[in-house]
């Protein structure tokens, strides 16, 4: 467990916020939040997703100003304008979205707008090789970041937050990237570095990592701390009702509905670098059955999104058929393949999945601008769109005041219920969903995933790529995982455990009976 | 209704603007901008000024949609220059050698004028859908290329004919003339301006209520998000492109059935520009767009008078910019607050607190 020795009492606390409260443009994301967090202690914030956190966070770090409020750091209140002021009150934050330049160096990467403390030189680096050591990076300055892992990528935003000076390090959901055996290694890192006097604010809505790593928890729901747990004390369900305020939705699905009708058929599919160098899809062979949910399961960036693309025809195959209920889409385009009957609920709906400024009934016309009810040949039919969009918003339970606003007005799980809505509008036989509840409120979640399991039972195929390993398990009749671009593992969710999954994710193989291997990982990862 | 006060507020402010700048201009000048002003106001009602604004304006209205509806798409025609005037130059070489009867003959240039529009507009299409060739440099190059192509047109062995001190091709036998509505001696208006009045309802109906006008729209909000939904990117590229070069075809027709029957040197230039400014103008709505058109139009016209009062006509122009240049600044701030007040809207309405991050 973790050391509360280091953690003093007697020294002003590290970082004090008082009645926080920050107004968005349509929701208030905070309001009148208290948290203390003592010097040398690993503090976790919980709470759901939507419920404020990243919000309090930047407000803390100085990416935003709160409307009201107070933040003291060691006992002396401040007023940060922008990160740097933050900065030089010894705050770093590490963000769940890397923020590394690919194509420079571990030193680069980490001097990088710092230039004026160490220079860029000799200097620089002797103290990045001292700060290394606490973040348990092994690897040689000069290294370029594209060719590290997601674990070591981390330990260089944190080496970043260290060479500015941080003393109380915020990480923003730090192992949503990583597998179970990387979480870990992470925790071991905190935990040193703990002893070494750093102060840790640990965000997750995990509660089983909350409650392996942190000495003290504040728990934020609906943009406000609803109080404070000792995590030695306190159970993963005493938590989550605190998170939740009310019962837990779950993912489970109850009895099986897969038939033996084959919806989607992918065969031998590959799929090129644009320069051709190497393969993102290596021959992909996949099947999803009337009323079955296929999960994917990797760690992001293994071709789990140009899987989805490529099945959709927004990406060309270089070779390999899909083929949907018999009928051959291979040659087809987007719009083709979307009229045979594949609903899409894309993994980013601001960049794939609505026209943000546009109001919602238009945007119930996006990818059926060629069917009833929303055209009619080449004429659109808006009346047509305006009465399926109110049929959305109450089925789906859409909080808007009307179907005029603009798609960006709405809250993000309001936003993901729309498309949900939409993509399952029209009778599809196949719904391909990533991330379907990526970012949304625990309510928009539990509705995604009862629409998901209705339609399951209805017959409709689905292909479910999601990093929620939970999610997964639970929604999955079938779960492959995919590496490196092919699908190298089979596992039933019935049994399967996360760290299982998380093993044959990273290519590590598994000893659980649960996975079995389909194809041979080959050695040398970098 | 919040909605039509964001579409007439930016233009209002800047139009503002610009005259208050341009009023500075004048006081350091040492000219008197009320004077100026109003005898831009009084040039409107002297001699052909009205029916000129009116011809003037129908002219900058075609060139100003077939400027929109590429930007529709974020594609950046600014070859419409160089397509209208190749395609003027192709209509009067061939609507000055057939003979054929009224009506019949019209339609044909006109038909003539939009095919070579498109053709060469094609070219830069083909360029970006298959090698990825950036539009705005390569209409650019097109357009200088445009003004050597139609030179050698009408050069005297090729298609030309010299007609007093000027070059030109032959003449439009009267069968493909287009009437206009005389005003005596207020001028007379063209045939034309009732295509061009067509081209804007069919504009709308085509933006509004077509498929095609639902998949330009949604390409230029959010290109990734138009793929996702189906929509071909390179066959929108293609299609608008070709129906710009179509629409700018027809830019010099007005003047060619209606007054000049011919191409010669002395073939207005510029027009194509002036539809990129009235198009951002117009915010690339046909009604929007007819009232830049008129303003601009206006401009042009009423611009002649400052020469009686002392002042330069070059003012004008600084006008012109600095209009187009607000405007845009207008509409950014303008539709920024109208969003974030539409939010506030929503959230007040749905009393919602959390859910945000």
């Amino acid at each position: 467990m973790s050391s509360s020795t280091s953690v003093r009492t007697d020294d002003p606390p590290a970082v004090v916020l008082t009645g926080i409260t920050k107004r968005f443009p349509g929701v208030v994301a905070n309001s009148d939040v208290h948290l203390t967090v003592r010097r040398g202690e690993v503090h976790a914030l919980c709470g759901e997703n939507g419920a404020g956190k990243s919000t309090l966070m930047k407000i803390l770090y100085g990416m935003q100003a709160a409307d009201e409020g107070t933040i003291e750091v060691n006992g002396e209140q401040v007023r940060f304008r922008t990160p740097s002021d933050a900065i030089k009150a010894g705050i770093g934050m590490v963000h769940q979205h890397f923020m590394l330049a690919d194509n420079l160096t571990v030193q680069e990467n980490v001097v990088l707008g710092a230039e004026a403390l160490h220079g860029i030189g000799q200097k620089a680096r002797k103290r990045i090789i001292e700060l290394s050591g606490s973040t348990g990076l092994n690897v040689d300055p000069g290294v370029l970041v594209e060719q590290l892992g997601v674990a070591d990528r981390q330990r260089v935003e944190i080496l970043k937050v260290l060479y500015r000076g941080a003393k109380v390090i915020i990480l923003d959901e730090p192992t949503a990237v990583l597998v179970p055996q990387e979480v870990n290694e992470l925790f071991d890192t905190v935990r040193g570095m703990q002893q070494q006097g750093y102060t840790f604010l640990f965000i997750s809505h995990k509660l089983d990592e909350v409650r392996a790593i942190a000495d003290s928890v504040t728990v934020i729901r609906r943009g406000t701390t609803v109080g404070s747990a000792d995590p030695k004390t306190v159970s993963s369900r005493q938590l989550a009702e605190m998170m939740v305020g009310s019962e837990l939705p779950s993912p489970e699905t109850r009895e099986s509905t897969v038939t033996d009708k084959v919806v989607l058929d992918v065969k031998g599919l590959k799929l090129m670098t644009p320069d051709g160098s190497r393969p993102i899809l290596d021959d992909v062979d996949l099947v999803v059955r009337s009323g079955e949910v296929v999960g994917i399961a990797g760690v992001e960036g293994n071709g789990q999104t140009e899987l989805v693309e490529t099945i959709m025809g927004m990406r060309k195959a270089g070779s390999g058929t899909i083929t949907l209920q018999d009928k051959d889409l291979t040659k087809l385009g987007t719009l083709a393949r979307r009229e045979a009957g594949i609903g899409y609920v894309p993994e980013d709906r601001h960049r794939h999945g609505l026209l943000l400024t546009q109001p919602l009934w238009y945007n119930r016309i996006l990818g059926y601008q060629t069917r009833k009810p929303t055209a009619n040949g080449i004429w659109l039919d808006p009346d047509g769109a305006k009465r399926d969009t109110e049929r959305i918003v109450s089925e789906f339970d859409v909080r808007t005041p009307g179907i005029d606003v603009p798609a960006a007005a709405l809250s993000g799980g309001n936003q993901q219920k729309l498309v949900v809505g939409r993509e399952l509008s029209g009778n599809p036989v196949l719904l391909i969903a990533s991330h379907p509840t990526r970012g949304v409120d625990v309510g928009a979640q539990a509705l995604i995933w009862d629409e998901i399991k209705r339609a399951r039972a209805a017959g409709l195929a689905v292909l479910l790529v999601s990093a929620d390993l939970d999610e997964l398990i639970g929604l999955s009749d079938t779960i492959k995982v995919m590496l490196r671009g092919r699908l190298v593992a089979d596992a039933d969710p019935n049994t399967v455990t996360p760290e299982d999954l998380g093993s044959a994710m990273t290519g590590a193989g598994s000893t659980s009976a649960a996975v079995q291997e389909t194809a041979v990982v080959e050695e040398g990862e970098n | 209704m919040g909605n039509l006060r964001g579409k007439l507020l930016p233009p209002a402010l800047a139009i503002v603007f610009s005259m208050l700048l341009c009023g500075v201009a004048l006081v350091i000048s040492g000219a008197n901008p009320l004077r100026a002003f109003g005898a831009m106001v009084t040039q409107v009602g002297k001699g052909t000024t009205l029916v000129d604004i009116i011809n003037s304006s129908g002219i900058y209205y075609i060139a100003a949609l077939a400027v929109a509806i590429g930007f529709q798409m974020n594609l950046f025609n600014i070859g419409v220059e160089g397509q209208y005037r190749v395609a003027a130059v192709v209509a009067a070489v061939v609507g000055g050698s057939i003979a054929l009867p009224p009506g019949v003959h019209t339609l044909v240039i006109i038909i003539v004028g939009a095919l070579a529009g498109a053709a060469w507009a094609a070219i830069p299409a083909i360029l970006k859908v298959t090698r990825g060739v950036n539009e705005v440099i390569s209409t650019i190059m097109m357009n200088g290329l445009a003004i050597g192509f139609s030179a050698y047109l009408i050069r005297r062995d090729v298609f030309g004919e010299l007609r007093g001190n000027n070059i030109r091709t032959p003449e439009i036998p009267e069968s493909g003339w287009m009437p206009g509505i005389s005003f005596g001696g207020s001028g007379t208006m063209f045939g034309f301006l009732f295509v061009a009045v067509a081209l804007g309802i069919g504009y709308w109906i085509m933006m509004n209520r077509t498929r095609f006008g639902f998949e330009l729209r949604a390409s230029g909000e959010s290109s990734t998000a138009a793929s996702a939904g189906g929509v071909n990117a390179k066959k929108m590229v293609l299609v608008s492109m070709l129906l710009s070069g179509a629409i700018a075809g027809l830019i010099g027709l007005p003047e060619m059935l209606g007054r000049d029957h011919t191409f010669s040197l002395n073939f207005s230039a510029g027009v194509g520009f002036s539809g990129i400014a009235i198009a951002l103008l117009g915010r690339n709505h046909p009604g929007g767009i007819a009232f830049g058109a008129l303003l601009w139009a206006f401009l042009d016209k009423s611009g002649l008078a400052l020469d009686n009062v002392g002042v330069p006509r070059e003012i004008v122009t600084i006008m012109q910019g600095s209009i187009v240049l607000s405007v845009v600044v207008a509409y950014e701030v303008v539709r920024r607050v109208e969003l974030a007040a539409e939010q506030r809207r929503v959230g007040r309405e749905l009393g919602t607190v959390g859910g945000a991050a």
